[in-house]
């Protein structure tokens, strides 16, 4: 095949802003999703992550820079380019008023599908989600992980080669998000090319590739989970409760990388547990602890510990 | 962008099709009853105080009169209803317009898709209406057949004009506004209950800016079988009117659903 000579990104990002009068919700990104990879977009609420999306899946236009999907520009084959994709939007976007196989049959329609397609395929999808007792169901009777997981479903009838989902589990319980993660994982297996925006980061760190960090329309940080742990914290952390002068001198004086938070002190290392035998020795503390660090910390540390309100 | 409408916007046009089947016995209702109620309660109780209206130089009863405006009410109540607060429900509440969006289908496409629907429901309304007037002998034919597709035309105006609102109102309540402002002086004042020519004359210049009192105009002339200039003068006001709204709804709603 000829993608295996030549291997194009599935998206391609260049230098793409976009402005709402005088506010700039993405400023000067870019970005390369490749074929089969699930790349993740993070960042706290208003970073810009579904403006950045919306402008990919052609629901709004760019203010500048260019996007390439599958090799098309946006700005001129959107048509071309929505045909090939599954949407899955941060609303319930489903209609109430009918029954989820009728969903199914409406949102095929807008893809020229026809009916017996249509068909075929939702009763696929319908068992790869664990909806099938629902077909029949009107989507008001239906839980909040049902719903989502319908959403999903119903975004996969095209058959899409790139799959987009805007917060795909916020608001669901422990095992509805579990349950999601496990069906986005079946659908990497075969090979499907996902972008995925998140503020979770256990749901970044286990399901994405690659992934951005962005905050304020930019992007702060690209790479894989684990590379950007060990980029910006390290492997370890330990955490010092209400730090006392003398750790703080003796941190300084070691130069450790560290963030003082006035009662607590996190400090990044490489190889912590001979540091942390040391502080936890020489400094009598209430509580300390070593633990792995996790995309957690990277996330905190690059965009703050304001609150996004 | 450029303003791209392909066929497509026939897909909108069917999602509509199928939640109204879905509610088809509450949908039929309303255009079935409502010409009972209005002929029983202007036909029975108006009869008495008024025996006939002078129209077109010759006197016809007042039943005959106001059965051909009650079907012009409904062409016009139906689209702007469906095209205000129906369409503001699936945009702003179902974010039905969202999903569409993330389709194949463009903005223009789903303006333009629920712009033919609100007429078709005009035009379903109508037929209802027409089977039902016609049993008493409210209608001349052929000519009357010719209504239905005046009653697409009239809902392709009024939904136009719906549209436009709602791609200016942020809340659903300020649709009380237009409906206050521009249905209720219609529904009263465009020849509907009696002839224009009962109103003061600058009162009756201003009827005839009124799309109702054309809609009016073109469906009686119809029901009655007349070919005459005002129905002419009718049919291309209600044309340039769809002219004019049409592109102006597509360019609000665009500017809203567009971010």
């Amino acid at each position: 095949m000829s993608e295996k000579n030549n291997p194009q990104p599935v998206i391609a990002v260049r230098n793409l802003k976009k402005s709402f009068g005088s506010f700039t919700a993405v400023n000067d990104i870019s970005f390369c999703v490749d074929k089969g990879l699930c790349f993740g977009i993070l960042g706290p609420n208003g970073a810009g992550k579904t403006s950045t999306i919306r402008m990919i899946y052609g629901f709004s236009p760019l203010t500048s820079g260019d996007i390439f999907v599958f090799g098309l520009d946006i700005k001129k084959q959107y048509r071309a380019i929505k045909a090939r994709v599954g949407v899955c939007q941060q609303d319930n976007t489903l209609d109430p008023d009918l029954t989820v196989m009728q969903n199914f049959e409406v949102f095929a329609r807008y893809f020229n599908l026809d009916k017996k397609t249509a068909i075929d395929r939702a009763s696929s999808l319908l068992k790869i989600f664990a909806l099938e007792q629902r077909r029949d169901a009107r989507v008001t009777e239906l839980s909040g992980g049902m719903v989502r997981r319908l959403v999903i479903a119903r975004a996969l009838i095209n058959k899409p080669e790139l799959l987009i989902l805007d917060e795909p589990t916020t608001g669901l319980d422990p095992q509805s998000r579990h349950q999601l993660w496990e069906r986005l994982e079946g659908l990497k297996k075969q090979g499907m090319t996902t972008l995925l925006t998140t503020h979770y980061m256990d749901e970044a760190a286990r399901l994405c590739d690659k992934l951005v960090i962005m905050d304020q329309g930019k992007i702060l940080a690209q790479g894989s989970p684990q590379s950007l742990i060990s980029e910006y914290t390290g492997e370890n952390i330990i955490e010092v409760a209400e730090p006392e002068d003398d750790l703080r001198a003796f941190s300084r004086e070691k130069k450790v990388r560290q963030e003082d938070l006035g009662h607590r002190m996190i400090i990044y290392a490489e190889n912590g547990h001979e540091l942390y035998r040391e502080i936890c020795g020489r400094f009598t503390h209430k509580s300390c602890i070593l633990r792995s660090a996790t995309l957690e910390d990277v996330f905190l540390k690059l965009t703050g510990r304001e609150l996004r309100e | 962008m450029n303003v791209n409408i392909s066929i497509r916007f026939m897909r909108i046009w069917q999602r509509n099709l199928t939640v109204y089947r879905e509610n088809w016995k509450v949908n039929f209702l309303p255009p079935l009853l409502e010409p009972f109620f209005y002929l029983l309660a202007f036909g029975i109780g108006f009869s008495g105080l008024i025996n006939s209206v002078s129209y077109d130089s010759r006197e016809v009863s007042y039943v005959r009169f106001i059965a051909p405006a009650l079907v012009a009410i409904n062409i016009m109540n139906n689209a702007f209803f469906e095209n205000t607060f129906g369409s503001f429900v699936r945009m702003y509440y179902q974010k039905t317009f969202d999903a569409m969006m993330a389709t194949p289908l463009n903005a223009e496409e789903i303006i333009t898709g629920e712009i033919v629907w609100g007429a078709t429901k005009s035009v379903i309304g109508t037929v209802i209406m027409l089977i039902v007037i016609s049993f008493f002998g409210l209608v001349s034919y052929p000519e009357g057949i010719l209504i239905v597709f005046a009653a697409f035309l009239g809902g392709i105006a009024f939904g136009s004009t719906a549209m436009f609102f709602t791609g200016m109102v942020e809340r659903i309540e300020l649709f009380n506004l237009p409906i206050f402002l521009f249905i209720t002086p219609m529904f009263l004042f465009g020849g509907t209950f009696f002839p224009i020519t009962g109103l003061p004359v600058w009162a009756q210049h201003f009827a005839l800016v009124l799309p109702l009192t054309h809609l009016v105009n073109l469906v009686r002339a119809l029901s009655f079988g007349i070919w005459n200039s005002e129905l002419l003068i009718s049919f291309c006001y209600l044309t340039v009117f769809c002219l004019i709204m049409f592109p102006l709804a597509i360019f609000k709603m665009r500017r809203r659903l567009i971010k």
